[in-house]
């Protein structure tokens, strides 16, 4: 049953007409036209489509959009700019982290939010914070680097 | 807000544009006077044919004097865009900034293979620098003849040929040839693909006076990704666009019998696409095409289930009759030095089926318009993928264009061109462009896989302990059941749903070594696939195609008999070895690592928690890879923690250290990935390896906590590859360090740690 959703996505409001029934995904890259985040699975397994909800890591391909709510929706796009780019950006692009990219959404989504809340992680901290995120390219010495980089960048 | 700019995102119309071909005003060719080509026209306003033969089909000068580059291989993401870019400015002396590549696009290169092999450097670069330095000879030439100064006179800096004793004599390539297009003719031995070699008349630079080449120069493909600002193939759209997905029966084989069109009718749009075997959905709306697919009803044929039970895997392997046997290059007489030997030592291994299993399964978009067929792809090999479609199309060749744009990592065959075949079929049938992408079962459970296969070794010893003779077997299925790349319809999934006749490919390989046992054969069998068409199991290209199994078997099996000899197994290598470089990479990482010579295993260590080091060392193609890995094992689980690799790396003249240094490191994560973790499960109707919970891959907490690189650079030897190469020596480098650590033999990958706990009980 199609209805109308109010969206606000990186600080913009948006409208979308979908079932409810439908992830959050679909809308953010159907409907709205936002190329990040990507489908991996479709299972919260991988973490290629991350966003933040208020702040908080979902994975937009299991949440319905009916129970996004009026949640506050950001993306990749909208964590930063290369004017003002996120310190994960930054180290990201500084240690040449990606090989393919098309898992970054989860890895950085995910620990931007890590970072937020824990000042100087100790690297097994860093582990348990990104455990469940999928590297098929095998870049996680790259990412832990970035990681402990945008730690230290973030004081 | 800035957009990054990633220059393998341009097409070759924009570049002209931007560029200032379209402004710049063009009259009379320009000809000049060369002993070598007398009165020919080397610079000419419209492009000659887009062959191999032409030096116009990979480099240009642009109206600004940048250099546009058109490359038939693709980057995956190891940063080849840049070391090409680097090999050709350098061979044009100009400033790497100058550039500009153009890569993956069947209407502005040739076929140079794709990416395939680590070929990218090694053959591509090879022609690119080349035709770079074929175009730098063309321009001083012309320079020449324009300056009235001799060529043995000029000289170029930073794109401007000038007189070496009156640098005011100068003339820049722009204005020699900018804006338009090399009319020069090249030697082109006729091949296409990764062997494509077409040189010019001249000869490349000394490597000693390379400046660009060798520098770690950072990708510029990272930033637009980094910043969401870059298209993968996934997020391409086109007006009129609709969304397909594939239906796959639960029974491997069977094919629909009975479609209910009526189960999908609330859905709004969705429609069945059904031609014999090939059954997919489409709808305006890609959630609508999901539930379409997820909703429809339909009724299957009855066929046997095609698979063995899957713990009867090798078994079947050992048992099933050899389709082809090749044998490698033989020393002495093996057969004749195993009759008396005073010692016999042998083992076997087993490597089971893995997957591509790419972070996002396959995606592709194809539009049909006016007789031209469109497809974005995230395929290797666009050039093959053209070929398929217009043999699945039945269109020509010409009418097809296909462009690569980033994937979701690639490692081989993987699910790409069986995807853009699919989507061909969907957008033929509906008339509207189709953006299909699978669903994650399909990119693990229906991708072609890395071939399962046994490995038997065998040495004889003399009464002294010297190695006589060295027998080695793979036996497994075929790397070429279906073809590296899909060109022809046989070899994908949607023209054998169409019932195009099958041709499976026998293929397998031989370590890659230099022992030089007095007496040595090597050899492969290869067996017929499960199941002949439209197989789950279906076995073809994965990274270092049979690499990783074949070197899991032969360097551990060289640990095996170290240890049998109670002999270090550094040292047992290098009683053996008998290439040079191959020895240098062995002692360098022996250095780099600390290693201290004692035989395996340690004798040490009590409790539960244990660690041991192990080496292994192979050589793929011209490059050798040593790694040394340092393991920690929990006996009571099972569970190992492959802590540290050193690698020592010679794959000749380096390009990029940077991009070098990534590449190693990724293939170390991902083959220990491989070796700790991966199997594809099955049952006798299908696979049962549908998502990463049921085909699991190394995760951040089993990442390694140091890899150290030595990479030893030759810049007088021609570069080789690095896009695989150090995966292939990982497995046995960890079962050996597990050996080392318990003194137990792993034979069997993956070391999951059910696998390993059942074989330290």
């Amino acid at each position: 049953m199609s209805q109308k959703f109010s969206l606000n996505v990186n600080g913009k409001d948006q409208t979308v007409e979908a079932d409810g029934d439908m992830p959050l995904l679909y809308a953010l890259r159907d409907d709205l036209g936002l190329n990040n985040p990507h489908f991996g699975c479709g299972l919260a397994q991988c973490g290629a489509c991350t966003v933040h909800l208020d702040g908080k890591p979902t994975r937009s391909c299991v949440t319905p959009l009916a129970e996004v709510g009026d949640r506050k929706i950001v993306t990749l796009a909208g964590l930063g700019t290369p004017e003002q780019p996120h310190p994960l950006q930054t180290a990201y692009v500084q240690e040449e982290v990606p090989q393919c990219a098309y898992c970054i959404n989860g890895w950085i989504m995910t620990a931007a939010a890590f970072l937020r809340d824990h000042k100087k992680p100790t690297d097994a901290e860093i582990r348990t914070a990104l455990t469940g995120l999928k590297c098929r390219c095998g870049t996680h010495m790259a990412i832990l680097r970035a990681v402990k980089r945008a730690a230290t960048m973030m004081g | 807000m800035t957009r990054h700019e990633n220059s393998a995102a341009f097409s070759r119309r924009a570049l002209l544009k931007a560029g200032g071909a379209l402004v710049v005003s063009i009259s009379t060719p320009i000809a000049f006077e060369d002993a070598d080509a007398a009165d020919s026209v080397v610079a000419v306003a419209t492009q000659p044919p887009l062959t191999p033969d032409q030096l116009s089909s990979y480099i240009a000068v642009n109206a600004d004097g940048t250099i546009a580059i058109y490359f038939g291989k693709m980057d995956m993401g190891q940063g080849l865009a840049i070391a090409i870019r680097q090999m050709v400015a350098d061979e044009l002396d100009v400033a790497f900034d100058a550039t500009k590549i153009f890569i993956g696009d069947t209407a502005t290169s040739v076929n140079q293979g794709g990416a395939s092999g680590s070929t990218g450097v090694q053959e591509g670069g090879k022609q690119m620098r080349m035709a770079a330095a074929e175009a730098r000879r063309v321009l001083i030439a012309m320079a020449a003849d324009k300056l009235g100064v001799a060529e043995d006179q000029l000289t170029v800096t930073d794109g401007v040929v000038h007189a070496t004793t009156d640098g005011a004599k100068k003339v820049s390539y722009a204005q020699l040839i900018g804006g338009q297009f090399f009319n020069v003719h090249l030697d082109w031995n006729g091949k296409y693909g990764n062997p494509l070699y077409a040189p010019g008349k001249a000869q490349p630079k000394d490597p000693k006076d390379y400046k660009i080449v060798g520098q770690p120069i950072p990708r510029d493909d990272i930033a637009p990704k980094v910043f969401a600002q870059a298209d993968f193939a996934a997020d391409i759209k086109v007006p009129s666009m609709v969304h397909g997905r594939m239906i796959r029966p639960p029974v491997a084989g069977a094919v629909p019998v009975k479609i209910d069109e009526a189960s999908i009718k609330h859905i709004p749009t969705a429609r069945v696409v059904w031609d014999k075997a090939f059954l997919g959905v489409v709808a305006d709306k890609e959630w609508d095409a999901i539930k379409a697919m997820r909703q429809l009803k339909v009724e299957w044929s009855q066929v046997s289930a095609p698979f063995p039970d899957q713990a009867a895997l090798y078994d079947h392997i050992r048992k099933a009759p050899t389709r082809k046997r090749e044998v490698g290059k033989e020393a002495g007489n093996v057969e004749d030095a195993f009759k008396a030997p005073a010692r016999v030592i042998e083992a076997e291994y087993e490597w089971p089926f893995q997957s591509h299993a790419r972070m996002g399964p396959g995606c592709a978009v194809v539009e049909i318009k006016d007789g031209q067929v469109t497809c974005w792809t995230g395929t290797q090999k666009a050039h093959f993928v053209q070929a398929g479609l217009a043999a699945t199309l039945a269109v020509p060749k010409d009418r097809v264009r296909v462009i690569w744009t980033s994937g979701p990592g690639s490692y081989g065959r993987s699910d790409a061109d069986d995807c853009a075949m699919d989507a061909a079929v969907l957008a033929k049938a509906t008339g509207k462009p189709v953006r299909l992408q699978y669903m994650r079962d399909e990119g693990i459970a229906w991708d072609p896989k890395a071939p399962a296969s046994i490995h038997r070794a065998r040495v004889a010893l003399d009464a002294s302990g010297n190695v006589v003779a060295y027998d080695f077997l793979s036996k497994g299925f075929s790397r070429i059941d279906v073809n590296t790349n899909g060109s022809e319809p046989k070899d994908t999934l949607a023209g054998q749903a169409l019932g195009v006749e099958l041709k499976s490919g026998d293929g397998f390989g031989f370590p890659g070594d230099s022992y030089g046992f007095a007496n040595k054969r090597t050899a492969w069998e290869t067996i017929a696939p499960l199941l002949d068409r439209g197989s789950p199991l279906r076995t073809s290209h994965m990274r270092d195609p049979v690499g990783p199994q074949i070197h899991f078997a032969s360097e551990s099996f060289m640990d095996e008999v170290a240890a049998a000899l109670n002999v270090d197994p550094v040292e047992f290598r290098l009683r053996y070895v008998r290439d040079p470089r191959d020895i240098a990479v062995i002692k360098a990482a022996a250095e780099k690592a600390g290693w201290q010579p004692r035989p395996s295993p340690r004798k040490d260590q009590a409790g539960n928690k244990v660690s041991g080091r192990g080496i292994a060392y192979a050589q793929r193609g011209a490059t050798r890879v040593a790694v040394i890995a340092e393991v920690n094992v929990d006996r009571s689980t099972g569970a190992i923690w492959a802590r540290k690799f050193t690698v020592a790396h010679d794959c000749g003249q380096i390009i990029n250290p940077d991009g070098l240094h990534h590449a190693i490191e990724n293939n170390i994560v991902q083959a220990t990935s491989r070796t700790l973790w991966e199997e594809v499960r099955f049952d006798q109707n299908t696979v049962t390896s549908v998502d990463w919970e049921t085909y699991p891959i190394l995760e951040m907490g089993g990442a390694p906590e140091q890899v150290d690189i030595v990479t030893i650079n030759h810049l007088g030897i021609a570069p080789s590859g690095a896009g695989e190469a150090a995966s292939r020596p990982v497995a046995a480098a960890v079962a050996n360090a597990v050996f080392d650590a318990t003194g137990v033999r792993i034979r069997r990958a993956p070391f999951s740690p059910d696998h390993v706990k059942g074989a330290l009980s």
